[in-house]
C-alpha cells in the first residue's frame, strides 16, 4: 500500500524558522486544530464535557484557555477552537465528536491554517506594520481576528510572543508579507 | 566659507558640511539645513518659474505651505518632482533641480507667456480652446499640458517600498510646538498612551524660530527640556517627520511618516515612507498658524517672503535671505521680524507698516501707514516701491521682504468632517468651529490663541479636558512664563495702487485682477471662484492663498469675508505619494495569492497557471512536443473521457453545515429540497437570489443525519457563506444549525473518465467497495486511502463521465496527487487543468459563471422544475413573476456550427437565418464555446428566444464587432452522453 | 469608521461588510396573502434615509456575527449596536 507524506504549509518537509535581530518567526506544524460550536442551549453541557475531555475550562469572548497541552481559543459566540498537539492525530475531530454527542457541532481544522509564532523585542513594531489589532495591549492569551496582508488571521497573544493563524491557502503570501515587515522593522 | 547669508546662532551643526547641488551647481549647507535655508544661505533667492507665466519665482515660506519653491530632487527612478525645498532636509549628495523652466531657471523660453498675460486670464483656456471640438485632444491640450503643468515624473517604477501601520492611542497630540509640547506632556505626566506627531524633523514648531523666553530660557531649549521627559515615558510614542493628513470618522487619523525622506537612498530593506491609521481615542490638534501675504504689483519677486518665514531662517537656521532686508506689515509681528534680523546684525532698510498708529522700532525706520505699491528686480527683488502715509513715493533698497498680513490659524483638519471655521474679529481670521471631529479640541494658534503663553496654557487645558472625557483625572503642569502679546492688527489684503498684477495665489498664478474677472462673469461662489481661476489648488492647497482671495471677492461681493465663507478643506493636509498610498500592495503584492495542494506538483509538471480569484490553478498541462494550448487540452479531455483523468477541484468553497435542522436550513438555502436526501448520498443544489435569480450551484453531501458538506462554485465561496450567515442569524435565528468554512481544510481531486473506479480502488483501503452497487452515482462516504488515512469520497461528475471526487488533510494533498499518478500510470491517467474542466462541463451542457450571470433563472437554465413550490425558501416566491416566467424567454439551448470548420465565438449574438440583423431581431446570445475534441468541432451553450421549440433551426451567429457569422443548428446543450449512462457506469 | 461590536468592543469598519437596511431581517411569509406583492416591497422598497439609519453589517474578518448597526448616514455617528440574531428573534423570527 502506498504510504502518504505530509508537507508543510510553504511547501516543505520541515516547519521553516527566519531570525532576525530582535525577531523569529517560527513556522508551526504540530498542531491540530477542531472547531467547536455548541448546538441551540447547548453552550453549558459543552463547557462540563470540554473540562472532561481537555481539562481546561472553555474561554470567554476574545479570551483563550491554555493548558499544558490542550488550548482553546474564541472564535465566535459560543464557538471555539480546539489545539492540541498534532501527534500524527488524524481523527482529533471523531474523537472531540464522540465525547460531545449531539451538544455540538464540530469540524476538522488542523488544515484549513497555518501558523508563524512571532517572539522577539520586536514583534509588537512589526505587527502594527501588518495589522489593526492592538497587539502592544493584548493581554497573555488574548486572541483577536485581524486582517494581515488581505488575509484573514487570528492572533494569539502567548506567554512569549505571538501567533499568527492563517489561511493555509496563502501560507507562502502570508510568510512574505511577515518578511517584508521584518526586514523593514529589524 | 561661501554661505554669504549666513549669521551667528541657529539650530544647525556648524561642524558638518553637507554637499549638495542645485541646478548642476554643488553648493554646502549644514545638517539640520533645509534645502531652502541652504539655498539662501549660499544667496540663491531665485528657485523657481511658476506655473502660468513662467515667472521667476523664490522661496516665500519655511514650512509645508510653500507654493513656490518647489524642485525635483533625486535622479533616475528616484526622481520626484514638487518637492517643497522648505521641508526638503538637507543630506550630502542631495540633486534639486528647478522647474518649469527651458532651457534655464534664468532664461526661460516660456517666459513670453508673461508678456502674453492680458490673454492668459483665468478662463483663458475655457474660452479659447472651445472649438474646433476635435482639435481639443489631438492639438490643444498636449500643447497645454507641455506648457504649463510643474515638474515631471521619471516614468520608471519606484524602487522604494512604503510600510503601512496601525497605531492606537489614548491621546493624538498633532503638531509639537508649545502647545503640543503642552497636551503630551499633561497627557503622558497622566500615564495616557500619547502619540506626539510633528511634521518637521526637530520638535519645538515655532518655538524654534522665535527669540522669546520660555521659563527663563530659550524656546528651543525649553521645546528640548520637555521633549527629554517624554522621551523618559513610555507611554509617549514621538513621531517626528509625521504630517497628520487627515482626521476621519471616530478618531481615526491618516498620518505619513517620511522614514528615509531625508537619506539618499533607504538603508536595505527599510520603507522610504510609512502611512500609519491612528486610532485615537481622543486627539488635541495644535497644528499652529499660518501667515498669510499681503498681495501688491510684483510682490512674486524672488526676495518677497513671509515675514515669520524670515525670522524662522535667521533664527533657526542662522540665514538671513539677503543682506538688506525691509518689512511690510499690518501687525506688530512684522516688527519681530525686523527685531530679530537687526539682533543679528541684518541691514533692516525699513518697516512699511500699514497702520497709521504703528509702534516704533529701535535704530529702524518704521513708514506708518504706508504701503508698498511696487518693487524691481528682473530674478530677484532689487528695491520696493513705497506710498508714505503724506502721498511721497520713494523706493527702499532691500533684496528681500519680509511681508505679515496676520495669521491663519491651521484649521483643516478640523473641517474633514463636517466642520465650517467662523471668522474671528480680533484675528481677522478664520478659526474652528461648527461640527468637529468626535474626540477633538484645538489648541494654540490653531485655535486662534496667537501668544506663546496662550498656546501653553489652551495646550494643557485641551489634554486635560480630553483626558476627563476618558475617566482620566490629569493636571496641567506648571505653565512656563512665556511672552503674551495681544493682537494688535489692522486688516489689510491687497494694495489698490498701479495698474500691474498682484498676485494672490503664487502657486496657480492667480491675481487680483482675475479675481475680479471671476467677479464679473459671476463665479462668485467660493467653490465657483476656486474652479473658475485655480485659486487654491494645487500642492499647497492655497495655504497662503485663500484668504486673500476670500477677502478680494467679499470686497467686490460687498460682503463680509464669513458671509463669502471658505472652500471646503479636504484630506490630505499636505501632498501624499501615490507609494504611501499603495503600501505593500504593489506588483504580485497586491493580494495574496492562494495555492492549491497540488501546486507543488503542478509546477514540477510545467503546468501553465490562471488566477482564478487569488487563486492559482493548472490551466492545462503541456506535454513535450505541444506548441499550441488546444493539443494540450485537447489531449486532456480526449484522455480522460477515454481512460482517465485527475483535477485539482479544491478551490471550490466548502462549508460545513451541522446541527439537528441542518437539513431544514439548506432547503430554506437551495431552490430544492433537501430533506429526503438520505445519509451517504450528494445532490446537484441551486441557489437563488431573493429576487429569484440562480446565483450559485453545487453540490451538498450528507455525511450524517446532521451533517452536511455543501461546496460553492470557487468564485462564490465568500458570498454563500455570508448569505448563509445571513440566513441562520436574521432570518430563522432558531434553527438548530452551525456553520463553518472546510476550504482549505482538504485537498479535494476529481477522478474522472472510465478508468476511474480501477484507480481508485488502487489507493482506498479495501475495506471500502467502489462497486457501482455498493457506491453508486451520487453516493458519498468518509472512507480510509492508503493504509488508514482519513478522507472523503464523492462519486460526482462534472465532466459526466464515471468521476468521483476525493478529500483528505490538506498536508496530504501532494503526496495524494502523486499517489493517484502513480496508480494511474497503467492506465495512462492525465492530470487535466481548469481549460479541459471548462471544455468538458460545455460538452455536457452544465451551467457556470459564463450562465450564472446575475440574469439567470432556473426556469432559463432549463432548471425550472427543480424549484420546490412545496416548500419556503430563497427567492422561490418571486421566481414566480409574471416577467420571469413569459413564454418565449431566453433558455439555455447548445449550438453546433454547420460547417464543423467554423469556430463560434463566444459572446456572439444570435439572428434568424433570413431576415435583418438589429438589435430588435436579436434572438439571444452564446456565453460559452469551446472546441470539442470528442464531437471533432466548436460547440457553444447559448440563451435563445423560444430554447428547445426551436431545437434543429439553423441561426446565423454573428458578432458584428469583429465581422464576424457564423451558422449553427440548436441542439441539445448535453452534447455527450445525453442519457448520462457513463456516469452512472 | 469605528463599529462597537456588542461582543467584541470597538472595531474598525473595514473588518466588516455591509449589506442595508435592517429591514431585510422581516423576510415575508411565503405563504402569506399577497406574497408577491410583499416579497417584492420587501426587496425593493427600502427607505434610505438622511439621518438615523438601522442597517446590517457583517463582520467577516471577526467572529462571523451580523449586526444591526444604527447609523446616523449624515454624520456617522453610530447610537446602537446589536446581534442581529438577538433582534431577529425579538422582532419575531423563529424557525
Amino acid at each position: 500500500m502506498l504510504k502518504l507524506k505530509s508537507i508543510t504549509p510553504l511547501g516543505a518537509d520541515e516547519a521553516r524558522v527566519d531570525r532576525f535581530t530582535g525577531l523569529t518567526i517560527t513556522e508551526v506544524t504540530e498542531r491540530a486544530l477542531v472547531s467547536l460550536t455548541a448546538r441551540n442551549d447547548q453552550a453549558d453541557a459543552i463547557r462540563d464535557k470540554a473540562r472532561g475531555l481537555l481539562g481546561i475550562d472553555l474561554p470567554d469572548i476574545g479570551d483563550s484557555a491554555m493548558g499544558n497541552t490542550h488550548s482553546a481559543f474564541w472564535i465566535g459566540p459560543e464557538s471555539w477552537m480546539i489545539d492540541i498537539p498534532y501527534s500524527g492525530n488524524e481523527y482529533l475531530a471523531r474523537q472531540v465528536k464522540q465525547a460531545m454527542g449531539d451538544s455540538a457541532s464540530v469540524v476538522e481544522q488542523t488544515d484549513g491554517w497555518c501558523r508563524f509564532d512571532l517572539e522577539g523585542a520586536t514583534m509588537t513594531s512589526v505587527l502594527e506594520r501588518l495589522c489593526n489589532a492592538d497587539s502592544a495591549n493584548l493581554a497573555e492569551g488574548a486572541v483577536t481576528r485581524t486582517q494581515i496582508h488581505h488575509l484573514g488571521c487570528f492572533l494569539w497573544r502567548q506567554k512569549d510572543g505571538f501567533a499568527v493563524i492563517g489561511p493555509r491557502s496563502s501560507a507562502a503570501s502570508l510568510h512574505h508579507a511577515l518578511l517584508q515587515v521584518a526586514q523593514s522593522v529589524c | 566659507m561661501t554661505q554669504k547669508n549666513r549669521v551667528n546662532g541657529g539650530l544647525i551643526d556648524r561642524s558638518s558640511r553637507v554637499n549638495f547641488q542645485f541646478d548642476g551647481k554643488t553648493y554646502q549647507g549644514h545638517k539640520g539645513d533645509t534645502l531652502a535655508s541652504a539655498l539662501l544661505a549660499n544667496d540663491v533667492r531665485l528657485m523657481g518659474r511658476s506655473f502660468k507665466y513662467h515667472r521667476p519665482r523664490g522661496v516665500m515660506t519655511a514650512g509645508s505651505e510653500e507654493p513656490n519653491a518647489l524642485m525635483k530632487l533625486r535622479t533616475g527612478a528616484r526622481q520626484e518632482p514638487n518637492s517643497r525645498a522648505t521641508v526638503t532636509e538637507l543630506f550630502d549628495g542631495l540633486e534639486a533641480r528647478s522647474q518649469n523652466r527651458f532651457p534655464s531657471l534664468k532664461f526661460d523660453f516660456m517666459g513670453i507667456n508673461d508678456r502674453f498675460s492680458n490673454f492668459l486670464t483665468a478662463g483663458f483656456y475655457y474660452k479659447t480652446f472651445m472649438w474646433p471640438r476635435a482639435f481639443w485632444e489631438k492639438l490643444y491640450e498636449p500643447v497645454i499640458r507641455k506648457a504649463a503643468g510643474l515638474g515631471s515624473i521619471s516614468f520608471e517604477d519606484d524602487p522604494d517600498s512604503y510600510d503601512k501601520g496601525f497605531l492606537h492611542c489614548d491621546l493624538l497630540v498633532v503638531g509639537s510646538g508649545p502647545a503640543g509640547l503642552m497636551a503630551a506632556l499633561t497627557g503622558g505626566r497622566a500615564g495616557a498612551r500619547v502619540i506626539l506627531a510633528e511634521e518637521d524633523f526637530i520638535t519645538g514648531g515655532r518655538l524654534n524660530a522665535e527669540t522669546h523666553a520660555v521659563g527663563g530660557m530659550s524656546g528651543s531649549d525649553w521645546a528640548r527640556s520637555v521633549m527629554a521627559e517624554l522621551e523618559s515615558l513610555e507611554n509617549v510614542r514621538i513621531l517626528t517627520r509625521t504630517t497628520v493628513i487627515g482626521a476621519f470618522d471616530h478618531g481615526i487619523y491618516g498620518a505619513v511618516e517620511r522614514v528615509s525622506d531625508h537619506l539618499l537612498v533607504p538603508e536595505s530593506g527599510k520603507p522610504r515612507q510609512t502611512l500609519w491609521r491612528i486610532y485615537s481615542k481622543r486627539a488635541v490638534l495644535a497644528a499652529g498658524a499660518t501667515e498669510r501675504p499681503i498681495a501688491f504689483e510684483n510682490n512674486d519677486r524672488p526676495g518677497v517672503m513671509m515675514a515669520g518665514a524670515v525670522r524662522a531662517y535667521v533664527n533657526r537656521w542662522a540665514v538671513t535671505p539677503h543682506q538688506q532686508v525691509a518689512v511690510f506689515t499690518n501687525n506688530d509681528d512684522g516688527h519681530r521680524t525686523a527685531a530679530d534680523l537687526i539682533a543679528k546684525g541684518v541691514d533692516v532698510t525699513g518697516v512699511i507698516d500699514v497702520r497709521p498708529d504703528a509702534p516704533s522700532l529701535v535704530g529702524i525706520e518704521v513708514f506708518a501707514g504706508a504701503h508698498v505699491v511696487n518693487s524691481k528686480g528682473l530674478l530677484g527683488l532689487k528695491s520696493v516701491q513705497i506710498r508714505l502715509a503724506n502721498g511721497e513715493i520713494r523706493d527702499l533698497t532691500c533684496g528681500a521682504l519680509g511681508v505679515s498680513g496676520g495669521w491663519n490659524p491651521n484649521v483643516h483638519l478640523t473641517c474633514h468632517q463636517r466642520g465650517r471655521p467662523v471668522w474671528n474679529d480680533t484675528i481677522a481670521a478664520f478659526v474652528p468651529g461648527g461640527e468637529m471631529p468626535v474626540g477633538l479640541t484645538v489648541a494654540g494658534a490653531a485655535n486662534g490663541h496667537l501668544s506663546t503663553a496662550q498656546a501653553l496654557q489652551t495646550g494643557a487645558d485641551a489634554a486635560v479636558r480630553a483626558l476627563k472625557g476618558l475617566g482620566v483625572s490629569a493636571a496641567a503642569p506648571d505653565l512656563p512664563e512665556a511672552e503674551d502679546a495681544p493682537i494688535s492688527l489692522t486688516p489689510f489684503w491687497y494694495v489698490k495702487e498701479g495698474k500691474g498684477r498682484a498676485w494672490i495665489d503664487q502657486q496657480n498664478d492667480v491675481t487680483v485682477k482675475d479675481i475680479k474677472l471671476a467677479h464679473q462673469e459671476n463665479f462668485r461662489s467660493v467653490e465657483h471662484l476656486k474652479r473658475y481661476t485655480t485659486l487654491g489648488m494645487a500642492t499647497d492647497q492655497g495655504k497662503t492663498s485663500n484668504m486673500g482671495g476670500l477677502a478680494v471677492m467679499a470686497e467686490l461681493t460687498g460682503k463680509s469675508i464669513p458671509e463669502t465663507g471658505t472652500t471646503i478643506f479636504r484630506p490630505p493636509y499636505t501632498p501624499v505619494a501615490m507609494g504611501a498610498l499603495a503600501g505593500r500592495s504593489i506588483g504580485k503584492d497586491f493580494h495574496p495569492t492562494r495555492e492549491t495542494p497540488s501546486h507543488k506538483w503542478a509546477v514540477e509538471q510545467g503546468a501553465e497557471f490562471v488566477e482564478a480569484g487569488n487563486w492559482l490553478r493548472a490551466q492545462w498541462f503541456p506535454q513535450p512536443g505541444e506548441t499550441h494550448w488546444r493539443q494540450s487540452v485537447d489531449r486532456e479531455v480526449l484522455q480522460t473521457r477515454k481512460s482517465v483523468g485527475i483535477c485539482d477541484v479544491t478551490t471550490l468553497g466548502k462549508i460545513d453545515v451541522q446541527g439537528a435542522d441542518a437539513a431544514e436550513f439548506l432547503n430554506k438555502i437551495y431552490a430544492n429540497g433537501f430533506a429526503k436526501l438520505p445519509v451517504g448520498k450528494v445532490r446537484y443544489g441551486l441557489m437563488l437570489r431573493e429576487d429569484g435569480i440562480a446565483y450559485d450551484d453545487g453540490t451538498a453531501a450528507r455525511l450524517a443525519e446532521d451533517h452536511f458538506v455543501v461546496t460553492t462554485t470557487t468564485a462564490n465561496a465568500v458570498l454563500v457563506y455570508r448569505n448563509m450567515e445571513f440566513a441562520r442569524q436574521c432570518l430563522w435565528p432558531d434553527l438548530d444549525v452551525q456553520l463553518i468554512s472546510t476550504t482549505e481544510a482538504w485537498a479535494q481531486y476529481a477522478v474522472a473518465g472510465p478508468n476511474a473506479r480501477k484507480l481508485l480502488q488502487k489507493v482506498v483501503d479495501p475495506e471500502f467497495d467502489l462497486s457501482n452497487d455498493a457506491f453508486p452515482f451520487m453516493a458519498c462516504g468518509e472512507i480510509t486511502v492508503c493504509g488508514g488515512l482519513q478522507a472523503r469520497l464523492f462519486r460526482i461528475s462534472f465532466s459526466g463521465e464515471l468521476a468521483y471526487e476525493i478529500a483528505v488533510p490538506t498536508r496530504y494533498g501532494d503526496a495524494m496527487i502523486r499517489a493517484l499518478m502513480e496508480a494511474g500510470e497503467e492506465f495512462d491517467a492525465v492530470p487535466y487543468g481548469t481549460e479541459a474542466l471548462g471544455v468538458m462541463r460545455i460538452e455536457k451542457g452544465h451551467a457556470a459563471g459564463n450562465e450564472l450571470n446575475g440574469t439567470t433563472t432556473a426556469l432559463k437554465l432549463g432548471l425550472g422544475r427543480m424549484v420546490s413550490k412545496k416548500k419556503d425558501c430563497i427567492g422561490n416566491v418571486l421566481s414566480e413573476r409574471e416577467g420571469l416566467n413569459a413564454t418565449g424567454a431566453l433558455r439555455l439551448v447548445g449550438l453546433r456550427p454547420v460547417d464543423s470548420k467554423d469556430v463560434i465565438p463566444a459572446g456572439a449574438h444570435l439572428m434568424n437565418a433570413d431576415g435583418s440583423v438589429s438589435a430588435k431581431t436579436d434572438l439571444g446570445y452564446v456565453t460559452s464555446a469551446a472546441y470539442s475534441p470528442i464531437l471533432g468541432c466548436s460547440i457553444a451553450l447559448a440563451f435563445l428566444k423560444g430554447g428547445g421549440d426551436r431545437m434543429g433551426d439553423v441561426l446565423r451567429v454573428i458578432n458584428p464587432l469583429e465581422g464576424q457569422e457564423v451558422r449553427a443548428e440548436v441542439v441539445s446543450a448535453h452534447f455527450v452522453d445525453p442519457e448520462g449512462e457513463r456516469l452512472r457506469a | 469608521m469605528i463599529i462597537n461590536h456588542p461582543l467584541l468592543g470597538p472595531r474598525d469598519a473595514q473588518e466588516f461588510t455591509y449589506l442595508g437596511d435592517a429591514s431585510l431581517i422581516h423576510r415575508p411569509d411565503w405563504q402569506g396573502e399577497d406574497a408577491s406583492g410583499q416579497f417584492h416591497d420587501y426587496l425593493y422598497l427600502r427607505d434610505n434615509p438622511a439621518g438615523q439609519h438601522r442597517e446590517l453589517w457583517f463582520h467577516e474578518v471577526g467572529d462571523r456575527s451580523w449586526l444591526v448597526v444604527t447609523r446616523n448616514t449624515l454624520t456617522h455617528e453610530i447610537s446602537n449596536v446589536e446581534l442581529a440574531r438577538d433582534v431577529a428573534r425579538r422582532e419575531g423570527r423563529g424557525k
